[in-house]
């Protein structure tokens, strides 16, 4: 196995062995890291995974992490498949959150849940609509357009909120139950976590995002977009129509994330002091994850564990949650120095060769 | 309140809430111009609030007294630096995207400073320092009507610091070689390393600038504003300031404008309710007005914003 992964090093694709070696790497500073605050790394990091495999409660809060994960994760890669970096995921992640609450508010009946979704989609679309149009018609770049997006988020869905939701202390009313995707039978079966259907949408996106990209005539043109603008020009693509609904499609996944935490895990939405992150989280789901449907359930489940799994390590062995961060911070820039491993891998390679 | 009392109660508190952002964005010039993509700076702000805040502490203790803020201001310049590191390596040297290594040390930057801090205190924030740098009055220039009670009184030396500072970095960056060889390696790098100039230095040089200046900027919030630090000091100011640079056209005085703007924009909407003529204006449009004002001005609706050319491309010598 390891040395098929090895030869698949030495093509173009370096497969698997990058973002393990990655992730490897991250936990090891993170064990330095406790050791230089005298902690015991084989302590926390123990605890650190029975905090996510020690319980059905931690395991089903795990999955329930990794929803909007997942789905932030997916809206990153697929604006990056096109060539463009979605930082706004963020901001399209809100909007969505509080345009699914206000129709799972408004709507009641049969269809509730499915407007309610869409109402997120299209917002967060909305939102990715805006640095799509601007990238494709000014060349304007889309990174500091969609951190921009971002703020302008937070402050009018906080406004909308104050102004004309609020139901008690900071945060609007319930949705419906007709709205609500929270499950009692995925609750008990896993000691009352806060599992919900949201989990199932999940898993049904990443099915959506391979199958547009890879499945589709117009999944291969944004792809070919992200590959060479200029030959896909010349191949008769229209460029500017294809980058705007990358971007618009990746903001519909966003938007999605941010219904199901509306919809699903709290079932309202209120007023943020700051970002959730689950936005800048996606980022580095998609980056570890190599921008593929498998690869992003995956990093998803990696990064939501660590996420929940913190709390024990705190309980258990007194690390501080925050270890967790640095840790993915970490991975990140590995993952992202992904030069630095294959520089390494090919020394090693041509060490062997030599013999 | 009348007109007069007006301005007096924003000018200056537009002054004070600008001044890390100057400081700030003048950092992101040094990396941007050359050719390094600084998303980075709010990370680098949040290491300056923490390591400035724990140095007051530190020299506190030690009997520095009203010394110690300043002193610290130093500790913050020269981790942020130190801390840069992080992007300058991975962007620079190993090549990795500008953008994600920025977005990771913000990660980093929250991540490790919050840690570090629950490691110190035992809890999510500081102890409250002592030895502030308190707002005072400018001798005699205070006592001049109109201009003095609104630009000189009750002020932070900070902010004249900031100010004075964005010439010099203007002087540095437009009128010495040094500040030639900068923006030659941001506009085209492979020109600049014809012509003998190490490209790959003169960026970490540029990066390390972006994070000593970033330190001070998030060190002068905390010391000043915050009083303390948590992992929500700095939430948002670090983009501000990029934003600043960007909607001043990554000039030294267009960015001191546009945080200055930015900064008078963040006390009307703390102040709008006080003001007649405001308090009809719903405070979200004085909140987003620095973002949608940037989002403006890139797409040319105000004046086009061209970043500088090479931006966000490693360099790789003998590739073309």
């Amino acid at each position: 196995m390891i040395k098929r992964l090895l030869v698949g090093a030495r093509g173009k694709s370096f497969g698997l062995i990058v973002p393990l070696i990655a992730i490897a790497f991250g936990f090891i500073a993170g064990g330095i890291i406790m050791l230089l605050s005298g902690n015991n790394p084989i302590l926390g990091y123990t605890a650190l995974i029975q905090g996510v495999f020690g319980d059905m409660y931690y395991f089903g809060e795990t999955l329930r992490m990794m929803t909007p994960l997942i789905l932030s994760g997916l809206a990153v890669a697929f604006a990056f498949r096109t060539g463009l970096l979605n930082i706004g995921v963020e901001g399209q992640l809100i909007v969505g959150w509080l345009a699914a609450v206000v129709v799972g508010i408004y709507v009641d009946g049969p269809f509730a849940l499915v407007l309610a979704i869409l109402a997120g989609a299209v917002a967060g679309g909305l939102w990715g609509f805006i640095p799509g149009l601007l990238k494709a018609k000014y060349e304007v770049h889309e990174v500091i357009v969609t951190i921009m997006m971002n703020y302008i988020a937070l402050h009018v869905s906080n406004h909308f909120i104050r102004n004309y939701l609020l139901a008690s202390g900071q945060r609007t009313d319930f949705v419906n139950d007709s709205a609500s995707l929270s499950s009692p039978f995925l609750e008990a079966l896993t000691d009352y976590s806060r599992l919900h259907w949201g989990f199932f949408i999940a898993i049904f996106a990443c099915v959506v995002m391979w199958f547009i990209l890879w499945k589709t005539n117009k999944g291969y043109e944004l792809r070919a977009v992200g590959y060479n603008k200029n030959a896909s020009s010349y191949a008769g693509m229209n460029v500017k129509t294809n980058i705007i609904l990358s971007m618009v499609i990746s903001g519909a996944f966003a938007g999605v994330g941010g219904a199901m935490e509306g919809l699903g895990t709290y079932g309202y939405a209120q007023i943020l002091s700051g970002f959730t992150n689950l936005g800048f989280d996606g980022i580095a789901v998609a980056l570890l994850g190599a921008s593929t449907s498998v690869g992003i359930f995956l990093a998803a489940f990696l990064f939501g564990g660590l996420k929940i799994g913190a709390s024990n390590m705190q309980s258990a062995a007194g690390v501080a949650p925050e270890l967790v961060e640095i840790v993915i911070a970490l991975i990140i820039f590995f993952v992202a120095s992904s030069y630095l491993i294959r520089w390494i891998l090919g020394r090693l390679q041509q060490n062997k060769e030599e013999k | 309140m009348d007109i007069l009392q007006i301005l007096y109660t924003i000018i200056p508190a537009a002054l004070i809430a600008a001044t890390p952002l100057i400081f700030t964005a003048l950092g992101g010039l040094f990396s941007e111009r050359a050719g390094v993509v600084n998303i980075g700076l709010e990370g680098l702000m949040v290491i300056g609030a923490f390591s400035g805040i724990v140095a007051t502490l530190w020299f506190e203790s030690m009997g520095l007294g009203y010394a110690s803020p300043w002193l610290a201001l130093l500790v913050a310049m020269i981790i942020g630096a130190v801390f840069s590191l992080f992007h300058a390596v991975a962007s620079i040297t190993l090549r990795a995207d500008q953008v994600v290594s920025g977005v990771a040390l913000n990660f980093l930057a929250v991540g490790l400073a919050v840690f570090m801090v629950r490691e110190i205190f035992d809890r999510g924030q500081t102890d409250y320092i002592s030895a502030r740098i308190y707002r005072t009055d400018v001798p005699f220039l205070s006592d001049i009507p109109f201009i003095g009670p609104m630009l000189f009184s009750r002020v932070y030396a900070t902010t004249y610091i900031a100010i004075i500072l964005a010439v010099v970095v203007w002087y540095v960056v437009f009128k010495t070689p040094f500040g030639l060889r900068l923006r030659s390696v941001g506009e085209h790098p492979m020109a600049a390393d014809t012509m003998g100039i190490k490209v790959n230095r003169m960026r970490y040089i540029a990066v390390m600038l972006s994070g000593a200046f970033g330190g001070v900027g998030g060190a002068v919030f905390a010391i000043t504003t915050a009083g303390n630090f948590a992992g929500n000091t700095i939430v948002g100011q670090g983009f501000m300031a990029l934003a600043a640079l960007i909607f001043g056209k990554w000039h030294p005085f267009g960015a001191l404008g546009a945080a200055l703007f930015f900064g008078l924009a963040q006390a009307l909407s703390l102040t709008a309710q006080q003001i007649p003529a405001l308090a009809q204006v719903p405070q979200v449009y004085l909140l987003i007005a620095p973002y949608v004002l940037t989002i403006l001005a890139l797409a040319g609706f105000v004046g086009k914003a061209n970043p500088p050319n090479a931006i966000g491309k490693p360099y790789e010598k003998g590739s073309r």
